[in-house]
């Protein structure tokens, strides 16, 4: 396998430096809440994580699409990074979210419409992972997989819209609250600048991680490969 | 308001969350790629071994 290439090497230090950046935006720059206090912080990163963990759902589907048309199984791979790293991305939106709502809802979960299409639609990537494990013909596999993602794709618009379609406590950050949401708050200019930041952040990590996911996709392709050969 | 010492305590658990799952999922992919290098080395040596 190739050793990793310059640019990979030069992201990796930037993602390091560029979160460390994000963390000092969080804890020294963006200033406290009235309201909630420090909890508020854990904010920038729940919705820097579930942003790029749904784009990455979103990409996983768009790699199922051009595999079915080009059947080629590097974008097997591609896809599987996709979901594997959202779904780790997802799964820290769902967990930090939950310790913010203790101490604002007084529970760590409850049923409502957000936190039910969210962890619904973590579940519908679980179980790809889960069903892609039961196929052992690679072809059969991918284009299961690329059928699978295209229509889990569905769950990420219903998941994103839900806080505007449906009554929910849940706040909406950009845009209209329902009179229903609790612990919505008004972001100052300074927050607004940190959760960009955070945003930012999150997609080069994510980049980074990307990468990372495809060279061992690749490398885990060609022992696979070997493997088939030996026992022929 | 929320208690200062509460709301602080539920932010560091937050981040102590959010660290750990980064830091385990960057864990698992480089214990992957050592065991796939590995598996690459045995079958290349082996085929090695076959040659000859």
């Amino acid at each position: 396998m190739k050793p990793q290439p310059i640019a990979l090497k030069v992201l990796n230090v930037f993602s390091i430096l560029i979160f460390m950046c994000a963390l000092c935006f969080v804890f020294l720059y963006a200033p406290l809440e009235v309201t909630m206090n420090y909890v508020q912080k854990i904010f920038y990163f729940h919705i820097a994580t579930g942003w790029v963990g749904m784009l990455g759902f979103l990409a996983a589907a768009a790699a199922g699409v051009i595999y079915l048309v080009k059947h080629d199984q590097k974008w097997d791979i591609i896809e599987l990074a996709a979901v594997e790293i959202s779904l780790v991305f997802f799964f820290i939106t769902i967990v930090a979210g939950s310790i913010w709502a203790r101490p604002t809802w007084g529970a760590y979960w409850t049923w409502e419409p957000r936190l039910t299409t969210a962890a619904i639609l973590e579940m519908v990537y679980i179980a790809y992972l889960l069903l892609r494990q039961g196929i052992d013909d690679p072809d059969r596999r991918a284009r299961f997989s690329a059928v699978y993602t295209l229509i889990g794709a569905i769950s990420v618009p219903i998941t994103f819209m839900s806080i505007r379609l449906f009554r929910t406590i849940h706040p909406v950050v950009i845009g209209m609250n329902s009179s229903a949401t609790t612990g919505s708050f008004d972001m100052t200019s300074k927050m607004l600048v940190t959760m960009f930041f955070a945003l930012f952040t999150f997609s080069i990590i994510f980049v980074n991680l990307f990468w990372h996911r495809i060279r061992l996709g690749q490398l885990a392709q060609q022992v696979e490969e070997l493997k088939l050969k030996e026992l022929q | 308001m929320l208690n200062e010492v509460v709301s602080k305590n539920y932010m560091i658990a937050g981040y102590v969350v959010i660290l750990s799952v980064l830091a385990l999922y960057l864990v698992s992919i480089i214990i992957r790629w050592r065991n796939l290098s590995r598996d690459l080395r045995t079958i290349n040596e082996l085929q090695n071994k076959t040659r000859q």
